[in-house]
């Protein structure tokens, strides 16, 4: 019997992508990069506490960065655009797979406990769709302005202040983010997994992995709204 | 004791089932789950009513028939304990127990508790074996295989294919049925020519029978009657990718 | 019918000589395999794998379920990888010998010879079988041999050789040279002028009752073991097969021969549907005893040393609670019927892990045991730990079956029946780690080459099911489903069932004599009656009715008990597992009686309400000397 049909077609990331494992994969690596992007976001953010001079310097250089081989702006652009795609096939996967997932069981049990299954796990969907959602305020809040009431273009930092003074926006991304970090959460262990990066003697760092950054995420970015309503920076 | 029992009811695979109450005297605590249903079914043949359908053989937990929904569990509250060998003692005299088949859009309900579990033999038939002729093997020990590889070889064989892991799955996925499948063969070294070809042709066949994809959840791995690891889904992940990487597609059954 | 020449060399001569069937020509014919388990699995994969066309039954949802899947302990094969000074030879006579000489010496032979094969083809196959630090292949001992030639996969090697099997097999079907019909279960063989044509089936789903023709046909449906309603076997395990070919002219070999295996976790009640077995290796570390006195009330921990009886050990003294199975069994029952069987229903033995855990700790214990223990948790809810297990013999395995020539073939033409189906190889008992080895030795080495041998003769014929005797036969399963259903009456298929495995266990179990079998031969009948007449089936025939299926599973085992007994009387001798009570040593150990009954009793069906007709096939023992086992 012949089982091996080797065929190195062009396609050959639609052939992949056309495989549930194939989507899965493609999530797991998009979540990579959107998980590298989230942490150098944070981390970024944390430059709030060196003084609005370093936060708008930080600003800027995001605008400037390629320069000068890229015009200015085109670095940050060409960032913008491997993210959108990176989330937009990250999107269009999960609800593929969901959908997928919904036709695997046309009628539903009465009654199915969960054994393991965690708040993260369970919540994974709806996590995601919600930062979507929150994705968009975001960027009208602080990258257009438009859901900003005293947006400057030339201040970030003086964006961000008179933003999160006001403690329902401060809700707002408390809640956003203590979203990301369970998604993170399950998401960070999860992709070891899908990806079969499986070792004995490693399996249980991928957790301790998934944890710690997680953690380290949702606390870099809760800190600066809190800072703010606490008055810590101002 | 006495139970409170619910169960799915379902004449034909097309007909609408619905959850049928029975109330059942005098179950002793030694039986087991099955016992019970058999008690419950000889009354039902007094009354002249019509047992309850629902599938098993062995009856110690090797051969893969039975299985079914107990409270929301595959197989029950006990872990890595089969329905056949979950005895009665783990429930209270008057304790509701509901009871509901599996439910994959891969395994039909053929009637009340017993559904149609040929996609995971097909899924067995794309690849699920190591192609060697009657007569044709070499002298059992010219290949070592380190005690290791034996070992977990093993317990990715011990899976008795009930079908528990795709029905507690929240998303209906044969994930680790197959994985466990990929896997015994896959860390042999007898396995290893057909390596890829097997994990291409096994995931290809694993989806094209209608189970839903892996989240994860781990779900699968906490009914499990053996304990199957979800290890073995990541192992199979990465020889899929790995067969994807080198073009082979693999064939379905 | 057996090959001439000196025993080592007939196999290979006899095989030399045996007819083929060219690749070219082998699809042109079509092969009923009925049973997927590791005999049928195996041949069915075999005959696929040769390009023949095959047709493989079981009544499972799938292939993967025989019963053979769960064997525990091991399988046999001379391999000599301890350098014990294992050989062909020893396995052969440990084998003949374990079966207390009524077997025949070229068969037990051949068996010996192919075992090996059997290893190497498993290894290839994948199975995982225990392997030491250096990657090579590990053995332990087992009951009857004093060398370690048993093959295992921790306590499940049965699943792991039957997986072997169903994997080559799901090749064959991906492959196209089997079609698998599972859930479907034969209910008659089809035979004209003594050549088998076909089998008739009912899909158990559908309940269609149909035909299916071939050129031969393979049963491969195992033992049974559940005429005595509680067994180690699956529920499903059943007669029918072998019963409907006995009844359409195949000859039934030794049907009282059944083993008993004494490691099983007691009844526990009446609803009990099965009795599970607990590996015999658990009597390496456990002592056996039970109280010395008849009323005795105190818990296990509470009766003082010098009021227990370590009957084994104490009757026993070399071999101590290592006797063989049927002589472990044998005394089991007997400290029970004298009223000091332990556990609520004073129906057991403890099986005593204190010592060994002095001795050994708890870890090594646990270790050696564990899953055991557990399991015997689940089902009893004890802690063999700390209270001691309570174990009872139980019918496990029968060693009679149609009656096969040397190349498998039953007196019926071109109906072969392999496995544990046959009567072949284990004689009047079976050692341990050798049902495995039969069955895939039937299967994998000796039919591919038999079957092909009888096709040969039959190139060009063409096989269809819509002769006469198909319409014939599906019309009297038609008839004998109708009558089930139409009886009506008021008890249910198992409290019948419940009620015969009772009296056969009783008069015709581990032990026997002429009073009890005469009285179950009065009994058997009056019952069989009462169940055609009062039976009650719910449902109807054309529908998935489990009731009807198990409804006429019973009715066969009513007609089997009846003839179990008749052999178990003319047997007027004790050999193996056949115990006559009246015929035994000054220490209560089976006497046999060479000079009158050293030959296999084939019966031969001879019509209802008719006596079925006995056919000797004498043994000679031309390479062994029978002796009288002893294990003082």
């Amino acid at each position: 019997m012949e089982m091996v049909s080797t065929s190195r077609s062009a396609n050959w990331f639609l052939a992949l992508y056309s495989s549930a494992l194939g989507k899965k994969t493609v999530m797991a690596l998009t979540g990579i990069v959107l998980f590298g992007f989230v942490f150098m976001h944070m981390a970024g953010n944390l430059k709030v506490f060196m003084g609005a001079e370093a936060f708008n310097h930080y600003a800027e250089f995001l605008r400037a960065a390629g320069e000068p081989i890229l015009p200015h702006g085109a670095g940050l652009w060409m960032f913008r655009l491997v993210l959108l795609t990176s989330v937009t096939l990250h999107i269009t996967a999960a609800t593929q797979l969901t959908l997928l997932n919904r036709r695997a069981r046309p009628v539903a049990y009465v009654r199915r406990d969960a054994v393991q299954l965690g708040y993260a796990e369970r919540t994974m969907r709806w996590s995601g769709y919600l930062m979507g959602i929150y994705i968009i305020y975001h960027l009208l809040h602080f990258t257009v302005g438009s859901a900003h009431p005293s947006f400057s273009a030339a201040n970030p930092y003086g964006n961000v202040i008179s933003a999160f003074q006001a403690w329902p926006v401060s809700m707002i991304y408390i809640v956003a983010n203590l979203l990301l970090g369970m998604h993170l959460y399950h998401g960070l262990w999860s992709l070891f997994q899908t990806l079969g990066c499986n070792h004995p003697r490693y399996n249980s760092w991928r957790r301790v992995f998934a944890i710690t950054f997680s953690v380290v995420v949702t606390a870099g970015f809760l800190s600066v709204p809190i800072a703010v309503l606490t008055g810590l920076v101002s | 004791m006495r139970l409170h029992l619910q169960i799915w009811r379902q004449e034909n695979p097309s007909a609408s089932g619905n959850l049928v109450k029975y109330t059942l005297d005098d179950v002793s605590e030694d039986s087991s789950f099955l016992e019970m249903l058999d008690l419950l079914n000889e009354q039902l043949v007094g009354k002249g009513e019509v047992p309850v359908v629902f599938d098993h053989d062995c009856r110690e937990g090797i051969c893969g028939s039975c299985g079914v929904m107990i409270n929301g569990l595959a197989h029950g509250p006990s872990a890595r304990t089969a329905t056949c060998q979950l005895h009665m003692r783990t429930f209270k005299d008057g304790d509701t127990i509901q009871i509901e088949p599996w439910r994959s859009a891969a395994f039909p309900v053929i009637r009340d508790l017993m559904v149609d579990r040929s996609s995971m033999d097909r899924i067995v038939q794309a690849g699920g074996f190591i192609s060697v002729r009657t007569g044709s093997a070499p002298e059992a020990n010219l290949i070592p295989v380190p005690k290791g590889d034996s070992d977990e070889a093993f317990d990715a064989a011990a899976c008795i294919g009930c079908g528990a892991c795709v029905a507690q799955c929240p998303n209906g996925a044969a994930q680790l049925f197959t994985a466990a499948k990929v896997g015994h063969l896959n860390i042999l070294p007898q396995g290893r020519p057909e390596r890829y070809e097997r994990a291409a042709g096994m995931v290809a066949q694993m989806e094209a029978e209608s189970f839903g994809s892996c989240s994860n959840y781990r779900e699968c791995e906490a009914v499990c009657p053996k304990g199957i690891s979800v290890d073995w889904i990541a192992r199979m992940n990465r020889d899929f990718l790995v067969a994807r990487l080198k073009g082979i597609q693999g064939k379905t059954a | 019918m057996i090959p001439a020449g000196p025993l080592a060399d007939k196999w290979t001569n006899h095989r030399d000589h045996l007819k083929l069937v060219s690749p070219a020509n082998r699809r042109k014919f079509k092969i009923i395999v009925v049973g997927s388990g590791l005999a049928g699995g195996a041949a069915a994969a075999s005959f696929g794998e040769m390009g023949y066309n095959v047709e493989c039954f079981c009544y499972q949802d799938s292939p993967r379920r025989a019963h053979s899947i769960a064997a525990q302990g091991g399988i046999n094969a001379a391999k000599n990888y301890r350098n014990d000074g294992d050989s062909i030879w020893r396995l052969f006579y440990d084998t003949i010998k374990g079966g207390d000489f009524r077997s025949r010496e070229a068969n037990v032979y051949r068996l010996a010879e192919v075992s090996m094969e059997i290893i190497d083809q498993a290894v290839a196959q994948g199975v995982p079988f225990a392997r030491e630090y250096g990657g090579l292949l590990d053995n332990r001992s087992f009951g009857g041999a004093q060398v370690a030639r048993t093959f295992y996969s921790r306590g499940q090697t049965g699943q792991q050789l039957l997986l072997g099997a169903y994997q080559a097999l799901a090749r064959q079907i991906a492959a196209g040279t089997v079609k698998m019909y599972p859930r479907t279960e034969m209910l008659d063989l089809v035979v004209e002028k003594n050549r088998a044509r076909g089998i008739v089936i009912r899909d158990l789903i559908t309940g269609q009752v149909r035909s299916h023709a071939a050129h031969t046909v393979v049963l491969a449906t195992g033992g049974y073991s559940n005429v005595y309603n509680l067994s180690t076997n699956a529920i499903g395990c059943n007669t029918t097969a072998i019963w409907r070919a006995y009844r359409r002219g195949a000859l039934f070999a030794n049907p009282s021969f059944g083993q008993i295996h004494p490691t099983c976790i007691p009844q526990a009640g009446e609803h009990q549907s099965k009795l599970t077995l607990m590996s015999e290796s658990l009597r390496n570390d456990g002592r056996i005893w039970v109280p010395v006195k008849t009323d005795e009330t105190r818990a296990a921990d509470q009766i003082p040393e010098n009021e227990r009886d370590y009957f084994l050990e104490r009757k026993y003294p070399a071999f101590g609670n290592l006797v063989p199975r049927d002589v472990a069994s044998r005394n089991a029952k007997t400290v029970v019927d004298q009223g000091r069987g332990v556990g609520p229903m004073k129906n057991g033995v403890y099986l005593d892990f204190a010592d060994a855990m002095k001795r050994l700790g708890r870890d090594t214990i646990e270790e050696r045991y564990g899953n055991l223990i557990e399991m015997y948790q689940r089902i009893t809810g004890e802690d063999a730990y700390s209270t001691p297990m309570r174990i009872f013999p139980a019918p496990h395995y029968t060693m009679g079956g149609l009656w096969v020539d040397y190349n498998l073939m039953s007196t019926i033409d071109g109906l072969f029946v392999i496995g544990e189906a046959n009567f072949s190889d284990h004689g009047a008992n079976r050692l341990g780690a050798s049902a495995l080895m039969q069955g895939l030795a039937d299967g994998y080495f000796i039919a591919p080459y038999t079957v092909a041998n009888y096709l040969s003769a039959h190139l060009g014929e063409e096989v269809s099911a819509s002769s006469d005797p198909f319409s014939r036969t599906e019309d009297e399963v038609r008839q004998r489903t109708g009558k089930l259903l139409a009886a009506n009456g008021t008890r249910t298929v198992d409290s019948f069932h419940r009620e015969l495995g009772r009296i056969v266990w009783d008069e015709c179990g581990m032990e026997r004599n002429a009073k009890g079998i005469h009285h179950a031969l009065i009994k058997i009948p009056a019952l069989r009656d009462q169940y055609h007449k009062n039976v009650r089936v719910p449902g109807r025939g054309a529908e998935l009715n489990q009731e009807l299926e198990r409804a006429g599973r019973v009715a066969d085992y009513f007609d089997l008990a009846e003839l179990m007994c008749r052999d178990a009387l003319s047997r007027d001798e004790s050999c193996g597992c056949h115990f006559r009570s009246e015929h035994q040593t000054d220490e209560g150990e089976a006497l046999r009686h060479d000079d009158q009954f050293s030959y296999v009793a084939a019966w031969e069906y001879a019509g209802d309400g008719q006596e079925p007709r006995m056919h000797k096939e004498e043994l000679s023992f031309e390479f062994v000397e029978p002796s009288q086992r002893s294990y003082k």
